[in-house]
């Protein structure tokens, strides 16, 4: 593969933005953004599992999967190790770092069925990046997925001030102020 | 309760898209036309209905600590089986719906209806609720990739109204998706609901 670095973080931010244009992680996209500060804390929470689902889900592909000839379990496998990641990341920083966790910890559990972890762990198994390659991509798909959440979250924390109509309300103008942020987003196209 | 309206209320009252808001992501992700919008469906669909029959079977089986663990087994082995039977019958369909047939795994509706039906009914409800459920959510993808379909490419399924080159291409990709989304919402909540 001869993509440059530096093309892989500002694709994966902005230009394949993995929220706007790919379609991932929307649930907590509409469910945790109400809030600048709780978007941080989500975006931190992924950023830091998504990195390292990255480095064990290239590992297990590339020496337990791929030897054994049995690439089709990559679904359940990657599930399950993303579930398993969480669960450990939640204990050792339990033990280890308490006010990380505070700060954290309610964003963990939501993470094993945050579709983008898997996804991203897919994607880049796809794409037959190396194994630093995966780990900067999914890294910069994370920073651009908290990136999102926060620019979004500051859109609705205005937005609950204003007289939406009554059908609109909660999810459908949620929806329509992605669609502007989305647009906004595709201005990026051709930047690399 | 009778076995017609556990299909119906999947449909409309308790619709996975519309009203429970569940599953966004391939929602979005694969409804750029009506065709790969059903396919979405149908798929999940499958899925669904067999992974409530599984797990209504096996629910005295497991632990209750261990239960969800156990159903994303459950729910990951049919998905690879949908994955293989769809790679081998309908390659372009499994080709433009790409990395949303292995996330069938993380959608919240299915593990949602395991967690809230199939682990407290019986075999055949279960069933019955995965149909509803999975029509209810087919259907909406359905209109919406129609909808889409429609508005960016000028036709619908495949066929062509000779309009294309009128037609803003911003509806099939990514702010459409939001925009249609998010206004259908609207009229589903206007006229539906009540």
């Amino acid at each position: 593969m001869e993509i440059s670095y530096f093309a892989i973080i500002i694709g994966a931010i902005l230009v394949n933005n993995v929220v706007l244009a790919q379609f991932l992680g929307i649930c907590p996209f509409l469910g945790v953004s109400s809030k600048v500060e709780t978007s941080l804390g989500m975006g931190a929470a992924v950023t830091f599992v998504m990195s390292l689902t990255a480095v064990v889900a290239w590992c297990i592909q590339t020496y337990v999967l791929v030897p054994l000839g049995i690439e089709y379990m990559q679904t359940i496998v990657f599930i399950l190790v993303i579930a398993a990641l969480v669960q450990m990341v939640e204990i050792i920083l339990k033990k280890i770092s308490p006010s990380l966790y505070q700060a954290l910890g309610i964003f963990l559990p939501l993470i094993t069925t945050n579709c983008a972890v898997l996804g991203i762990a897919i994607l880049m198994i796809q794409k037959e990046f190396s194994l630093l390659q995966s780990v900067v991509f999914s890294a910069a798909t994370a920073i651009g997925f908290a990136l999102a959440l926060v620019l979004f979250a500051g859109i609705r924390e205005r937005l609950e001030f204003e007289d939406v109509p009554e059908a609109m309300k909660g999810t459908p103008i949620a929806l329509v102020t992605a669609a502007l942020l989305a647009m906004a987003f595709l201005g990026f196209s051709g930047l690399v | 309760m009778n076995k017609l309206s556990i299909i119906l209320k999947g449909i409309i009252k308790e619709n996975p898209t519309f009203v429970l808001v569940l599953g966004m992501c391939p929602t979005l992700g694969t409804t750029t036309s009506a065709m790969n919008g059903m396919g979405m469906g149908v798929a999940t669909m499958a899925v669904l209905i067999m992974s409530n029959f599984v797990i209504s079977l096996i629910k005295n089986l497991i632990p209750d600590k261990v239960r969800i663990p156990a159903f994303i087994v459950v729910i990951a082995s049919f998905v690879t089986i949908i994955q293989m039977l769809m790679e081998a019958y309908v390659p372009s369909l499994y080709a433009s719906l790409g990395v949303f047939i292995p996330l069938i795994v993380v959608n919240c509706i299915i593990l949602g209806r395991a967690e809230a039906f199939a682990s407290k009914n019986s075999p055949l409800d279960s069933i019955l609720d995965g149909v509803g459920i999975g029509l209810g959510f087919t259907l909406s993808l359905t209109v919406i990739g129609a909808v889409r379909e429609l508005l960016g490419s000028g036709s619908i399924f495949g066929f062509s109204f000779g309009i294309a080159d009128y037609m803003p291409l911003v509806f099939v990709l990514a702010p459409g998706a939001f925009l249609v989304l998010g206004y259908l919402m609207a009229l589903f909540n206007k006229f539906a609901k009540k």
